[in-house]
């Protein structure tokens, strides 16, 4: 099981007790938010929508790959991986 | 960083989620906590009256009484963008076919771009927010925006652009003085880290991060000249680029909020977007009949669109499709033909913004959506000076002669 590192973006820190990196276990992004539901309730449900998607104002990057150019949730996460979720309200 | 409930943002009363329709506290928050779609400045405006705002400075502080910047705005240093000319453009009318056509200027702002004018806005809420440094990521003209007024407000700066950015850009950034960092990576790269900086950092003003919401509204001063320029009417046809899409959706805001108003008269209006093609996923997604945005990896000579995953795309989709418009993409070539037309029929030298903006407004008319007949209006957003090496090539002297007025005449220049 891989160990991963999530940078946590503001809003979303209440659910992380402040704060701003946890790690995580997954071998997927899909896996690694679901790790980190389980140990920060409620948090999936912000990043994810009603259908299960990653939602329409997040980005969530694999070291430096937007994953919506690579596999979307099933993304690989290697061991050591570092995982950003980021609004995308940004730019311009 | 100041978190005391009464702030003085004139009529500004709240942000709104534009997905959710959560509503939040004016306040440092750019992004909905339930959903992470963008807020959006909420106003009480009503009573704003025509004379009111001919009566104010000639700069967007006019239409301050529709903005979300403090009452006495103008008692602070900051730059003074706005009322740009807008140019009746008769040559390029002609040469196009077009019963009437304007050119709404922007190159005549403080640092040559339309960057000015959210930047001032955004200037003005972040002191009241109590930020302390005023920071971008940017693709060249928010660098300049930024850095000049931070200079005058009298702040620091923290400016924050890819490496491969136009040479121009670069130098007309580190004249200002302020912390300036080039970083290895394309826009979106420079986006996602300011993002991350901004999570840090906790007293910096990212104008288009996490002071977003209040920085777009600038915007809107484009869309509220127009109809001012233009004797208090809308145009009937306005072609805008696009890049996060901020500013074609805000100068649609600016229409509603007159027609509101009852400042123009309640008349339809067409808006048209315009990208390069080696940049173009909103131009894709409306082609293609998606309401969501592909991001891309941009490949143009038009640096300042060049977003290749921009946060209003969905927004833009909406204001065109609900307007009856359309969006078009040009190639490089394109751009700089449309660059030099611009040039030479009407003596205004715009950035390759400007050409791409010229270059989907004469793909529209030749493909017969944009009507030649209905009044039209479109953006140059930035100065051609930002972007020489684009025409370069071709933009050359007619000779070179010795310093006689047989030379002259040998030349068969007369």
């Amino acid at each position: 099981m891989s160990s991963i590192s999530v940078r946590i973006p503001t809003i979303l820190r209440s659910y992380t007790g402040g704060e701003a990196e946890v790690k995580a276990t997954g071998s997927t992004v899909r896996e690694v938010v679901a790790d980190l539901d389980a140990n920060y309730s409620g948090i999936a449900a912000r990043i994810l929508d009603d259908n299960g998607k990653i939602r329409r104002f997040v980005n969530v990057y694999v070291g430096e790959e937007d994953v919506r150019f690579a596999d979307g949730l099933d993304t690989p996460t290697p061991d050591g991986a570092q995982i950003s979720i980021i609004p995308a309200v940004a730019g311009g | 960083m100041s978190q005391t409930a009464a702030r003085n943002l004139g009529p500004a009363t709240a942000l709104t989620c534009r997905e959710c329709g959560e509503s939040y506290d004016l306040g440092p928050h750019y992004a909905c906590e339930l959903c992470f779609g963008p807020l959006e400045v909420s106003y009480d405006h009503t009573g704003v009256t025509r004379e009111q705002i001919e009566s104010g400075p000639r700069n967007i502080w006019r239409y301050r009484g529709l903005l979300p910047v403090p009452t006495n705005v103008t008692d602070t240093p900051n730059t003074e963008p706005g009322f740009t000319r807008l140019v009746r453009a008769d040559n390029l009318a002609e040469s196009l076919g077009l019963r009437s056509l304007w050119v709404k200027d922007d190159s005549g702002n403080p640092t040559h771009s339309f960057k000015d004018r959210v930047v001032a806005v955004a200037l003005a809420a972040a002191r009241e927010l109590g930020f302390k440094v005023l920071a971008c990521p940017s693709t060249g003209n928010l660098a300049n925006a930024v850095a000049a007024a931070a200079a005058r407000a009298g702040i620091r700066s923290a400016v924050f652009v890819p490496s491969d950015l136009e040479r121009q850009k670069i130098v007309t950034t580190a004249v200002y003085g302020g912390t300036f960092v080039t970083v290895d990576g394309n826009y979106d790269d420079v986006n996602r880290l300011a993002s991350e900086i901004a999570g840090e950092q906790d007293d910096w003003a990212f104008v288009n991060v996490n002071v977003r919401p209040y920085y777009a509204e600038g915007s809107k001063t484009i869309g509220y000249e127009i109809a001012e320029q233009l004797g208090w009417r809308l145009p009937e046809q306005i072609v805008i680029p696009i890049a996060s899409g901020s500013q074609l959706t805000k100068i649609d805001k600016a229409f509603q909020e007159f027609i509101k108003l009852g400042l123009v008269e309640d008349r339809p209006y067409k808006i048209f977007g315009a990208q390069a093609t080696g940049c173009s996923p909103v131009s894709a997604a409306f082609k293609a009949g998606h309401d969501v945005v592909q991001p891309v990896k941009p490949d143009t000579i038009a640096k300042s669109l060049a977003i290749g995953n921009p946060a209003d795309g969905p927004y833009v989709l909406d204001a065109v499709r609900r307007t009856g418009g359309a969006i078009e993409d040009v190639s490089d070539e394109e751009i700089v033909d449309s660059i030099g037309l611009l040039a030479r029929t009407e003596g205004i030298f715009g950035e390759t913004a400007g050409g791409v903006t010229l270059g989907a407004l004469r793909k529209l008319l030749a493909s017969g959506v944009l009507d030649p007949e209905a009044e039209t209006v479109f953006i140059n957003s930035g100065d051609g000076l930002k972007t020489l090496d684009a025409v370069a090539p071709v933009a050359v002297p007619s000779a070179n002669i010795a310093p006689t007025l047989e030379a002259f005449r040998k030349a068969g220049l007369a």
